[in-house]
This record gives C-alpha cells, structure tokens and sequence, in this order.
C-alpha cells in the first residue's frame, strides 16, 4: 500500500474509535443531521416521484386536447368541427370526447365522470375508482345512485372497481356509458366536450396545433408537451419553495454543527495537544478532523437518505402526503415508482454535507493549531 | 426566474464559495504584507498557521465548484423539459446568453482551482516556503474567476423563462448557422479526427518525455491544455456523432445520458483529470531551480505526469473505441 | 550536537503582557550524553527545553541541530525533525485515554504511515523491553503511574529518535520508581541516545547516571 494511503488509513482508524469514544456526544450531531437528510431527502424523493407519476400517465395522453371557447369560457363542441378536422395532414386519429365533473354531496367530493373509449360500458353500469369505492364503501355488484340534472336519482351498478396502478389520476373517476353520460348531464347528441388528436410525427405537433386555429378560430389546442411542462415546473416551483422554507432549518442546523465543532471538551483538546506533541503535524489534525467529518456524513446521508427513500416509497410517504399532494378529497393511494438518480443526489449533498462542511471548518483549523507545547504547561 | 432546489442549491454554493475564496484571498492579501519568512515573532507563527486555514478553504472551495460544475450540467439536462425547443442541456444553456460562460467559468475555476493546489503542494514541501508570493498572486487571480462564474451563473437561472423558445444540439451545433458553436461542429470530421490524433501524439509524446527525461514538464502542461482544447471540439465534431450514430447530431452532453452506456463519463473524467494534472506538472516545473523545492520538483512532476498520462490514455482509447464499435459508417461522405 | 546560539522567547509580544522567558542562552550539547537542566519552576526550563526539541520556536537567536538551523524551520519542517529526531516523555505522561496501551504507543507513528504489521511488531517489542508486554491490550487508564510512564518511554522511542526529551520525568513517582526511570535513562544512553531531562528533583540531578548539569535561573543559565 502506499504510504499516504497508509497515512490516511490510520487517520480513520484513530479518528473511528475517537468517535466510539464519545459516542454520546455525537450521536445527537448524528441524529439532527440525519433528520436534516431525511426531512429534505423526503421532499425530494416525493415530488420527483410525483413528476414522474405525472409524466407516466400523460405517456399515454392524446399529443392535442382540442377545446372550443365560447366567450372566453370553454363550451362544448361541435360534431362538425371533427369533420373539418379531418383536412388537417398529420392528424392519425381524432374523437370526440364526453367527460365532466360531479359534486357528490355526501362525500363532498369531486368525482371525473367519463366516457371510456377503449371500452364499452353497459347503460346501467358504471366502473368506478379506487378511492370513490374506498370513501363510498363500494364493491363490484353493488349500486350506486347520484342525482341527474333534472333532480332526478339515476342508479347504477358497479361493474368493477379499477385497479391502483396509476391512481394519482384514476382515484376519482367514474367511467359510463355514452347515453347515460348525455342524459344525465343533459348534452344533445352531436357535442362532445373537447376532441383529442394523435399526432404521428412528434416534430410536427407545434404546426398542426398553429394550422387548427387558424381552421377553427373558435378552438383552443392544448398540447401533451406544454403540459407536461407545466406540471415539471409546477411541481419544481412546490418544491423550490418547501427548500426555501427548510432553508431555515438548514440553517439551524449549521449553527449547531458549528457549536458542537467548535465547543470541543477539554478532553479532546487535550487530546489534539497531545497529538501534536507526539509529532502530529497541523495539516494531520485536519485531515483528522475532515475524516471525522466525512464518516459523520456518510453514515448520516445514508441513513437518512435509505429513511427518506423507505418513507417515500414504501410508507406513501406519509408525513406530508397533505402538504404536497392534495388536489382532492380522494387522496389517492399509489405505489410511487423508486428511483434513485444524480442530480437529486448532488443537490441533497449540497444543502446537508456542503453546509455541515462550511460550519466545521474554522473550528477545525482553529482546534488543529493548537500549540504543540501546550501540553508542557 | 424558475425555482427548484438543484438552482437554490447552485447559487447557495457560489455564493458560499465567492465568499470562502474571498476570506481567503483577503488573509492572504494581509499574509503577503506582513510575511517574513526568516522572523520568529509570534505574529510570524499566527500567518504561517493560517495558511493552513487557506489552504483548506480554497480545496474545499475546489471541490465544492468541481461538485457544482457536474451539479449545472445535470440540472440543465433535467430542466430541458420546460423550454419549448430544448432536448437535453444544449438547449437550456441556450435559453440566455449566460448559461455557457458560465459553464466556461466554471471549468476555468476548476483549472485554475487545480493549478493553486498543485503549487501549494509544492511551496508546502520547499522548508523556506519560496511561492508564497506566487500563490497568494495566483489567489487574485481566481477570485475574480470564482465571483465570475457565480454571477454569470445568478444572470442565467435569474434570466430562464419558460416562455422562450430556445434552440437545441440539432440547431447550435449545425454547420449551417453561425458561432463557435457551429464552426467546432462544422469541422470536418476527418479533419478532426486528424488534429485529434495530432494532439495525442503530442501530448503522449511530450508525457513519455518528461517520464524518461525527467524535464519538459512545461511543455507538456501546454501541451495537455491544446489536447483538452482539441478534444472538446473533436467530442463535439467527431466522437458524438459515431456515439449516437447520426451524421448531424453533435452534442457534448448527450454522451452522458444512459441511452449511450454513460460513455461521456468514460471520455470526460479521464480527460479533465488529466487536464487538471497536467496543467499542475506545468505549474510545477519551472521551480526545480528554487533551491529549496531542487529536490521536490521532480518526483511532483513525474507523479503528475504519470496520472496524467494514464488519463489522456484511457480517453483516446475511449474515443476510439466508440468510434470503432459505432454502426455508423461515414465511408463514403468523408473519406 | 545541538547548538543554542543567544537563544531568546518571548510570549505575548507586543502586547502590555510581554514576557521575556528565555533571555539569551547559549549552549552546547554533545550527543549521547544525560544532561539535566535544573532550576526552580519558572526558570524556563520547560520553555528552552520545547525549543530544542522542536516544539515551538526561539523568538531570537538560533537553534542548531548538527549543524543545520533549525530555528527559522515553519511548523510544518519542524515537527517533520522532530517526529524522527527526538522522543518525549511528559510530566503528566499524556496517554490517551480510551486507547489500549498498544495503541498509545503506536500513535507517533501514525503520521508516517509506516506498514501496520511492521509497526505492530516494533512497538509490542519495546512494551515486552519495558515489561508491559502483557498490559499491550489494557486500557491506559488501568495502568499505575511506573507503568504509565513506561508506555509513555516507549511512545517516546516508537520512531527511533536519536534524542529523548523528558520534562520532570520524576515529578509523579515515588523515589524507587524515580529511581527505576534513572536506570532506564542509563539503559537509554548506554544505546546511543542523547538524553535531555528537566528537573529540580535531587534524585535526577544528583543521579550518578547524569553527565552534566545546567542550572537555570531567570530564564538565563547561570552555571554549566
């Protein structure tokens, strides 16, 4: 082995059972800090995984949403706007669309109702969400009655209940058929609330949508892409500003880290004395003390990222699922896909280690140039 | 301005780096006035022990901008999905005209961040410490580098808006349009490929030089910085386009993406470590006629050297490598 | 040989609590030899005494060891000399606590990364040379005050220096343990080493194993 990496390995070895030593001491340093990771880690962890949740589900998304505005307000739209269309190069498939909500009184809740396209549902029948059939108590074969448009109660069977996999944007849905969907919103046959258009070529999605309003002036395109950055920045911006907020706590927790570096005991003073005394050189001591504190950052990133990644993942990340999630009532229950990656890495280095770093280091140096005589007086 | 933590995290560290550099630009200043080396005066003792705690801020500094540098490439490459027109980082970097000084300034602190720590390695085994004064001159000088590179970073993430329009790999590093950008990609592949063989050659040779001679360690630091140079533009014009198997892709930061085996990783690492290296052998060498650092220089040299040769080594073979293995067969459009 | 030339330290300086501890001594010191520097406390024997072995730096005048100079040496170059060239041995003994004997007297050595195995034997060797061999695993603080002083001798001679250092070796042990300590100084010698103690107890001056004798008073020697 070669020499300095001899050097470095007693280093650890001394400053490794130094720390055992005084295990009191730094377990609290060591449990702070690891809360820090996991608090921040947590964050992190839960709205990348939102993001991606997002961007899965939007995967299969139409590329254009076509809408139509009357006054500025979206309206529904009509069957000859499909036709007309139909003359636009590059669109592969379009169809009408017939979905809209309902405010369930007894749950205070918002349900999506929806007309399936990949599936035919029976008149009186209806599939339902994960999270309606938790809060309403449902099962497939049991019924279910809402009240129409006109006041009066329709009643339906559950057909099934569908299944978690993309919870996130299935928990409240309630998919039926397209006669009971007219009669109990009250549509005439012929509208459709928006259109959704397949675009083969992605590079093209940007003209067609610039060639639909100029071919139906009164319609608003909506593409996959700028939703999906809207929801990134979104979801970038909510978290931007919990980091702000943590930010305090952050801080906090330099100020300790400095406290604890710099309030050395008059043990490990004496400790360091001696050291020099015996022919440890200052820049030995520092590099000590930076061993000292890359175990402790190790050991305090890893658990509390490992934490952050059990709580995320496998608890549903149940400490702030109210503050970053909820959209609804419903709060969906889903499995959040894991994934570990550099960048989220690199930055929750930056707002733990790097801080803990900065706030040790004078204390360090100051703690290293400790006379070497010191110990003769 | 877009909000999100990598950002919050990027700018937190410049600032916190200007400022670490800064206090240790200003003690050094205060050292330089008051160093006598030959003095036993206590105040003598309190400047030398102090230079421990330079030291230590501006390596920690170095690491710090070497972490960030990687920190402001991925997180452009992850923020590419909220401009309309960008792909990967190419386009973010493109959304204002601040985003690729600072990516410059930032491999520029990092040069120079090596340079400042190869000679403070050195001056720390001459007993007379002889490059005090070169060193705390060389601190003036990255100072203004770091507070560079921190502001045209704060210009670039305060200037991003998501409604611009921006232009990615495809359309920066087209030979059609105009910039350096263009020119680099618009290089000839085949007169890449040469001038990329020319700078290895040369800076293998001038490495093999200084291992056997034991001299010439100046030369090949200037020769590893024309390699370094070279190379870039040879990524760029050359080795991506066999890495994603496409005549008119050039993008240096596509390679890092899983899609191509990281091999961007494989080119990169070696080439700045080298880079780095090299640059400190040369820093390193012209002192070997400081009678107190005769008998140190050498074996620095040669052990940077070594590293440095070693790291050129595996990039060439990397870039060949991935030219070799390529589908893509440009016979007949260049050769 | 070392070599003291007007040597002078002052503490505080420059400031209203300037003191002057050594004020202008001049010495010659052969090798292998036990010299004592004897003088009341405050006499400045601690403070030449960490001069010449290299922990701290004459404010004035030069410090010659074999003929180089060590005085104008940064901290850095000195406690490199110092490391190989002398071994020291305290008045409290400054072992650390929680660490194994063993340990404490491989720890001198840790900085020059020489290999474990190597080091491991060495230092068990001097602990059995020093009959501490089956106290190798114990923890210091088990130790009684001979013993320790012991583990400090052989911390002091882990890296092989030419030169030992002991400030009032006596001024914690009995006088049959100061007694023990004077024949392992003579032991010391009779190997090469160049022995430099500082005391003002009669039964290190006055010793038959000492060669000569400084006496200090004011920070000036008054008789050599």
């Amino acid at each position: 082995m070669p020499t300095w990496l001899l050097r470095q390995k007693y280093l650890i070895d001394f400053t490794l059972s130094s720390l055992l030593r005084r295990r009191a001491k730094n377990l609290g340093l060591l449990l702070v800090y690891t809360l820090i990771v996991f608090v921040l880690g947590s964050v992190m962890l839960f709205t990348h995984a939102l993001r991606q949740e997002a961007a899965a589900v939007l995967e299969g998304a139409p590329e254009i949403v076509l809408q139509r505005l009357v006054a500025g307000r979206h309206d529904l739209l009509p069957a000859s706007h499909l036709e007309r269309i139909g003359s636009v190069r590059g669109v592969q498939k379009k169809e009408g669309r017939l979905w809209g909500y309902f405010y369930d009184p007894a749950t205070r809740a918002n349900y999506t109702l929806m007309v399936p396209h990949d599936r035919t549902i029976a008149g009186g029948e209806v599939v339902i969400g994960a999270g309606i059939a938790r809060t309403r108590g449902l099962a497939r074969g049991d019924f279910y009655t809402l009240r129409g448009q006109d006041g009066q109660p329709q009643t339906l069977r559950v057909a099934d209940v569908l299944g978690s996999g993309s919870e996130l944007v299935s928990s409240d849905l309630m998919l039926v058929s397209e006669d009971f969907f007219r009669r109990f919103f009250g549509i005439a046959p012929g509208l459709y609330t928006d259109v959704a258009l397949t675009v083969r070529n992605p590079n093209e999605v940007r003209k067609i949508a610039e060639k639909l309003t100029l071919l139906l002036p009164d319609t608003r395109p909506i593409l996959r892409e700028e939703i999906l950055r809207t929801y990134d920045a979104v979801f970038a911006w909510r978290e931007g500003i919990v980091y702000v907020l943590l930010v305090g706590a952050v801080l906090a927790f330099v100020v300790f880290a400095w406290d604890k570096a710099s309030g050395l005991s008059a043990e490990e003073r004496r400790e360091i004395g001696i050291l020099k005394a015996i022919g440890w050189e200052t820049g030995d001591v520092i590099r000590m003390k930076f061993w000292e504190g890359a175990l402790v950052s190790l050991t305090a990133f890893l658990v509390g990222y490992l934490a952050a990644y059990v709580h995320v993942y496998y608890s549903d990340a149940a400490l702030f699922e109210p503050v970053l999630k909820g959209w609804a009532v419903l709060y969906p229950r889903f499995q959040l896909l894991p994934t570990i990656d550099g960048l989220q890495v690199a930055t929750l280095f930056f707002f733990t280690v790097f801080p803990y770093t900065v706030a040790t280091i004078v204390p360090i140096w100051r703690a290293a140039i400790t006379d070497p005589d010191a110990v003769m007086r | 301005m877009l909000l999100n933590p990598a950002i919050l995290a990027l700018l937190g560290v410049s600032a916190i780096v200007t400022l670490l550099v800064g206090a240790a630009t200003a003690f050094g200043l205060h050292l330089l006035r008051e160093w006598d080396i030959a003095s036993g005066s206590e105040l003598q003792l309190r400047l030398e022990r102090r230079t421990y705690l330079i030291a230590t801020l501006v390596a920690f500094s170095f690491v710090a901008e070497l972490v960030s540098l990687l920190l402001f490439v991925y997180n452009a490459e992850a923020m590419h999905t909220q401009f309309v027109g960008a792909m990967c980082a190419t386009g973010v970097l493109n959304v204002n005209p601040w985003g690729w000084p600072t990516l410059f300034l930032k491999i520029a602190v990092f040069f120079t961040g090596a340079v400042w720590l190869a000679l403070n390695h050195l001056d720390n085994q001459g007993h007379d410490y002889p490059l005090v004064r070169v060193k705390y001159g060389l601190l003036l000088a990255l100072f203004p580098l770091v507070l560079a590179a921190g502001a045209a970073q704060a210009l670039f993430f305060l200037g991003l808006r998501p409604d611009v329009i921006t232009s990615c790999c495809g359309a920066l590093f087209s030979p059609e349009s105009a910039g350096v950008a263009a020119e680099v990609a618009g290089l000839a592949p085949a007169r890449a490929a040469l001038a990329l063989a020319a700078s290895g050659a040369l800076v293998l040779g001038a490495g093999s030089w200084v291992l056997l001679r034991g001299s010439g360690g100046g030369p090949f630091g200037a020769a590893g910085l024309l390699a370094f140079v070279v190379a870039i533009a040879a990524v760029v014009s050359l080795v991506a386009l066999y890495v994603y198997e496409h005549p008119h892709h050039h993008c240096p930061f596509c390679v890092l993406k899983p899609g191509h085996d990281h091999v961007g990783y494989w080119l990169y690492v070696p080439l700045f470590a080298a880079t780095a290296l090299a640059l400190g052998a040369g820093a390193v060498a012209p002192w070997r006629r400081v009678p107190s650092l005769a008998h140190a220089v050498p074996g620095e040299v040669r052990r940077r050297t070594r590293l440095a040769v070693i790291g050129y080594a595996l990039f060439y073979a990397v870039a060949t490598y991935a030219i070799l293995r390529s589908n893509l067969t440009m016979t007949d459009v260049w050769w | 040989m070392i070599e003291l030339r007007e040597v002078r330290k002052a503490f505080n300086q420059g400031r209203t609590n300037e003191f002057w501890a050594i004020r202008g001594v001049s010495l010659t010191l052969e090798d292998n030899r036990v010299t004592v520097l004897k003088g009341p406390s405050g006499s400045g024997k601690t403070t030449l005494l960490s001069m010449i072995g290299c922990l701290s730096r004459p404010t004035e005048g030069r410090i010659l060891l074999e003929g180089r100079a060590l005085s104008g040496l940064p901290e850095r170059f000195l406690t490199e000399v110092r490391r190989r060239t002398f071994g020291f041995i305290f008045q409290q003994f400054n072992l650390i606590k929680g660490l194994s004997v063993l340990e404490n007297v491989m720890l001198p050595a840790y900085p020059i990364g020489r290999p474990r195995g190597a080091l491991e034997t060495e230092a068990s060797e001097l602990l059995e040379r020093f009959a501490l061999g089956e106290k190798a695993r114990y923890r210091v603080e088990w130790l009684s005050g001979g013993e320790a002083q012991r583990t400090a001798i052989c911390r002091a001679l882990i890296n092989g220096p030419r030169i030992l250092v002991a400030d009032e070796p006596t001024a914690n042990l009995d006088t049959r343990l100061s007694r023990d300590f004077m024949s392992i100084v003579r032991d010391l010698r009779a190997v090469g080493k160049t022995v430099l103690l500082s005391s003002h107890d009669p039964e290190v001056y006055d010793s038959p194993f000492v060669d000569r004798v400084v006496q200090m008073r004011d920070g000036r020697v008054t008789d050599c």
